[in-house]
């Protein structure tokens, strides 16, 4: 089932060219989109612990690399959200949908599912690969703006960082015995790997994910990009690196994970106050959101470094619930914020700040929502993964790291405040004429991301049920 | 040992064809000229299903001095595709040609030489397969008689002859001290492999002997250009990595050659307008990295096996990129905006041929490169596999400065036809996707 769900989407990208042009494009992709969100939908159902929907084919075995793929508490919240964001995008983009922008967008699907599925590192890594590759076609396809340049930079800083990770994950093959790339292998016996491996998987996570000071890929690239594009980006390709560590970096180098924790903190928390002190000073709102998302990546590394600190388990296990619930919780309100920004291009083609104010109310009030739960007012996602972070981080003992981290969501509260006061409320600006109120598709698409943020941050249960054992199991490994 | 010729069958065959479609080629009208091909084609496809044949067979030694194993057999295969994609490619623009036979001919030849230089085991019979695998080569780079033909020819011709006799030094040199010339036992002193190194890297146009492959590329016509940068260098690499593992030992000057190499191609590559140029530049860069494997030779078990796939991938993909130019029949970048439009399918190729030269899995380049890495690092050369990830990584500029204007807007540079460009595309992503099969047969 779960190979159906990824490779689903690739399917209905090869046949879309024999579909005549015209909207019936938009259309079939978001049937696709909705139906393997259905189909996620049901694996989560019916999943019981431990390695869910398992696929091991031989793929190389002479290399020890196979297709194995396969879900558990951390990949299975991070595919639905993913299939959830490709639906919302397919729905926003309805009625501009040309056949090869949708084939685009569900080949980026696949690659995504696949990469959080992926069991095998030479597997994650061809995922990892295809989607830069796709996501540098859609910036400069669809984007605007100086787009080459920016989806140039944005190629080059991610291939870089898959090539380090690529080395990365040689060393960990060549360190295992027998040689091996497969995930589950490499976890029950640790390969003996040192420091340099864990740095080269280290770059190249850290490029993606974005962390300070290798970020600079991501502004320009955010800008540049397509509404939909940064949605996925922002959403679902920058969280391909903070599953690298929790899925790769901590369970197969725990020793060097742990001797190395505090470098990890303080990169962690460098991108918190970087992310929100620069994002303070944008007068561009997509660079702003943009620099947003580095803050928020800098919680879960830092929250993932915090669980390598010889701390109670209970802390540890905490700290990295809370990153996981992040990345969800990110995916979502960033992908609506995202949209949002959209609209504003759509109508205006600008995202200056100081051209705006006085929005019309539907917009107004989406923004409001996507913003406080950005910030984390409890209620709303953010709240419930930051504070298990803060919490879990201090109770590791990281007391300082964690203080910082809260001066960080302070600068947040305040640039999402500014943001809306002189781009939304207050006295029309220059441009305001021009943005009309939210359409039907554009409030079917960000309004259910909003509610599934407001159903998190009411009653995360359900969620937190799956994500706990995969954070105690994580915790375990990188305690050997 | 056995004197049986039937195990050189697959080399016999090439040698056939080329003799039987000259022949064939004297007593045809012009306008029939065509069956030769289809007789060279014949004996290509002979000699690949003969190898496949013997592939699982145990190593030996043919004439105490050629040597048939894994690696003559994957340089006899990789050949013997190539050369006949390359026929494919080349019916097109010598279709009606005055000497249209002479060119399958040649290519055979030319095909022939490197094949032996792979399988050669002495040096005496490396040096014969060296002149086998150059001069129909110099012929075929001059055959347009035009001007840039006949100065790539020229070019070619005089580099060749005298890396060659510094070649044919280093080998009367490793004689007189050593006092034989078959590999087993045998022990180059470092003049002497410096010397023989001269002739190997001009073929697998390495640098310091990579001057003619820009000028070649570019003047000579797109179907020889699209040999001569692909086939010389398979036979040329295995021969180096024979050498290396068994008469010198020599991994850091080799290492440091192929730094020099792929660093330079990809330098020189970035701001090319021309796509031949850009071409011969990127094969340049990619003729360093298969010199890593080369350099590991000997140290790893993973580098006969990283070597033979990267080169057989490597071959494959880059003659998908020059069926796409053969097919559009221009040079200009400028030329290729907005052929997505125009001809998606040759749009597709290219895309995926470019990309699959950068190493973008899941295509064969990729996995080649990955056990690259993976030699160069279980070697002990780490440093070596990080400058390779480097350079790949600026290899991305060149390439995607080729694949961007395919998407771009309008141009009218006209339109590409052709199956074969998207059918190599396919299967240079298929060659990467069954890697687990290809490695089966390498080992």
């Amino acid at each position: 089932m779960l190979d159906i769900v990824i490779f689903l989407p690739l399917v209905a990208a090869a046949l879309l060219p024999v579909i005549p042009r015209g909207k019936a494009a938009g259309w079939v992709w978001v049937g696709v989109a909705a139906l393997d969100l259905a189909l996620v939908v049901a694996m989560w159902a019916g999943y019981e612990g431990g390695i869910g929907y398992e696929t091991r084919l031989r793929w190389m075995p002479s290399v020890g690399a196979g297709y194995h793929v396969g879900v558990d508490g951390l990949s299975l919240p991070l595919i639905a959200m993913t299939a959830l964001l490709f639906l919302v995008c397919a729905v926003y983009s309805l009625g501009e949908t040309t056949r090869a922008y949708a084939a685009l967008f569900l080949f980026l699907q696949t690659v995504s599912i696949g990469l959080f599925a992926a069991l095998d590192l030479l597997l994650f890594f061809v995922f990892f690969d295809l989607s830069i590759v796709g996501m540098y076609f859609v910036i400069v396809g669809w984007g605007h703006g100086d787009r080459t340049r920016s989806a140039l930079k944005f190629f080059l800083y991610t291939f870089l960082d898959s090539l380090a990770l690529l080395l990365g994950f040689i060393g960990l093959y060549l360190g295992a015995e027998p040689h091996t790339f497969d995930m589950v292998d490499l976890t029950t016996n640790p390969p003996k790997a040192g420091a340099l491996v864990l740095l080269a998987i280290g770059v190249g996570l850290a490029i993606k994910t974005p962390t300070v000071p290798v970020h600079t890929w991501l502004p320009p690239a955010h800008t540049d990009a397509p509404a939909t594009g940064s949605a996925i980006l922002a959403g679902v390709l920058l969280k391909m690196g903070t599953y690298g560590f929790a899925r790769i970096a901590m369970p197969m180098l725990p020793q060097v994970w742990r001797e190395y924790a505090w470098v990890i903190i303080v990169i962690g928390v460098t991108g918190v106050l970087y992310g929100a002190l620069v994002a303070l000073a944008q007068e561009n709102l997509k660079r702003l959101i943009a620099y947003t998302s580095v803050n928020h990546m800098g919680y879960i590394v830092l929250a993932l470094g915090a669980a390598g600190l010889s701390a109670p388990t209970q802390a540890r296990e905490l700290a990295v619930s809370g990153a996981v619930t992040q990345m969800v919780s990110h995916g979502l309100l960033t992908g609506a914020l995202f949209l949002i920004i959209g609209i504003l291009w759509d109508r205006a083609q600008s995202y200056e700040i100081s051209k705006f104010g006085g929005m019309p109310p539907v917009l107004t009030g989406l923004m409001a929502v996507a913003a406080f739960g950005s910030l984390g007012i409890p209620g709303l996602s953010g709240f419930v993964a930051e504070f298990q972070i803060f919490t879990g981080v201090i109770g590791s003992g990281a007391v300082i790291s964690g203080a910082l981290g809260i001066v960080g969501i302070l600068i947040t509260a305040a640039l999402f405040l500014r943001v809306l006061h002189r781009a939304f409320l207050g006295r029309p600006g220059e441009l305001t004429v021009l943005v009309t109120d939210v359409r039907p598709r554009e409030l079917a698409a960000i309004a259910p991301l909003l509610i599934l943020s407001l159903i998190i941050g009411i009653a995360p249960r359900w969620l937190l049920d799956l994500i706990e054992p995969a954070s105690a199991a994580i915790v375990n490994l990188v305690s050997r | 040992m056995t004197e049986n010729p039937l195990d050189l069958l697959p080399e016999l065959l090439i040698l056939l064809g080329a003799v039987a479609g000259l022949l064939t080629g004297l007593f045809l009208p012009r306008h029939r000229q065509w069956i030769a091909a289809w007789i060279c084609g014949l004996a290509l496809t002979g000699a690949t299903v003969t190898t496949a044949l013997v592939m699982k067979n145990p190593d030996m030694m043919a004439f105490a001095a050629y040597a048939v194993d894994s690696l003559t057999n994957v340089t006899r295969a990789t050949v013997a595709v190539a050369t006949l994609l390359v026929i494919i490619l080349t019916t097109g623009w010598a279709r009606g040609h005055r000497r249209e036979t002479e060119v399958y001919t040649l290519l055979l030849l030319a095909a022939l030489g490197t094949v032996l230089m792979a399988g050669a085991d002495d040096l005496l019979v490396l040096v014969a397969a060296y002149l086998l695998a150059s001069i129909p080569a110099y012929a075929l780079a001059g055959f347009g008689k035009d001007a840039p033909g006949t100065e790539a020819a020229l070019k070619y011709y005089l580099m060749g002859a005298f890396l060659g006799v510094l070649m044919l030094a280093g080998v009367t040199l490793v004689y007189g001290t050593a006092g034989a010339t078959a590999y087993p036992g045998l022990h180059a002193p470092v003049v002497g492999v410096i010397l023989l190194l001269a002739g190997l890297l001009f073929k697998a146009g390495g640098v310091p002997a990579h001057f003619w492959v820009p000028d070649v590329t570019e003047g000579a016509s797109r179907p020889v250009a699209a040999f001569v940068t692909t086939v010389p260098k398979i036979g040329a690499l295995v021969a180096l990595f024979r050498l290396s593992g068994a008469v010198f030992d020599e991994p850091a000057l080799i290492a440091v050659l192929a730094v020099a190499t792929m660093t330079l191609g990809n330098l020189a590559a970035f701001h090319q307008d021309n796509v031949r140029r850009l071409l011969a530049y990127s094969t340049i860069s990619q003729a360093g990295y298969l010199l890593v494997p080369v350099a590991m030779a000997g140290r790893t078990g993973l580098a006969s096996t990283a070597l033979l796939y990267y080169v057989a991938a490597y071959a494959i993909t880059n003659l998908g990129a020059f069926a796409v130019v053969v097919s559009l029949g221009s040079d200009r970048l400028g030329d290729y905006a907005g052929l997505a439009r125009r001809s998606p399918w040759a749009a597709f190729a290219l895309v995926v041929c470019l990309l699959g030269l950068i190493g973008t899995p899941p295509t064969g380049v990729f996995v080649g490169k990955l056990l690259v890495f993976a030699a160069a690092w279980d070697g002990g050369y780490a440093w070596l596999a990080v400058v390779v990830a480097v350079n790949t990584v600026a290899s991305v500029f060149y390439y995607l400065r080729w694949i961007r204007p395919v998407f771009a807007g309008e141009g009218d540079g006209g339109s590409a036809r052709g199956w074969l460009a998207p059918v190599i595309a396919v299967a240079s992503v298929v060659f990467g996707l069954a890697g687990g099969i290809v490695l089966l047969v390498l080992r």
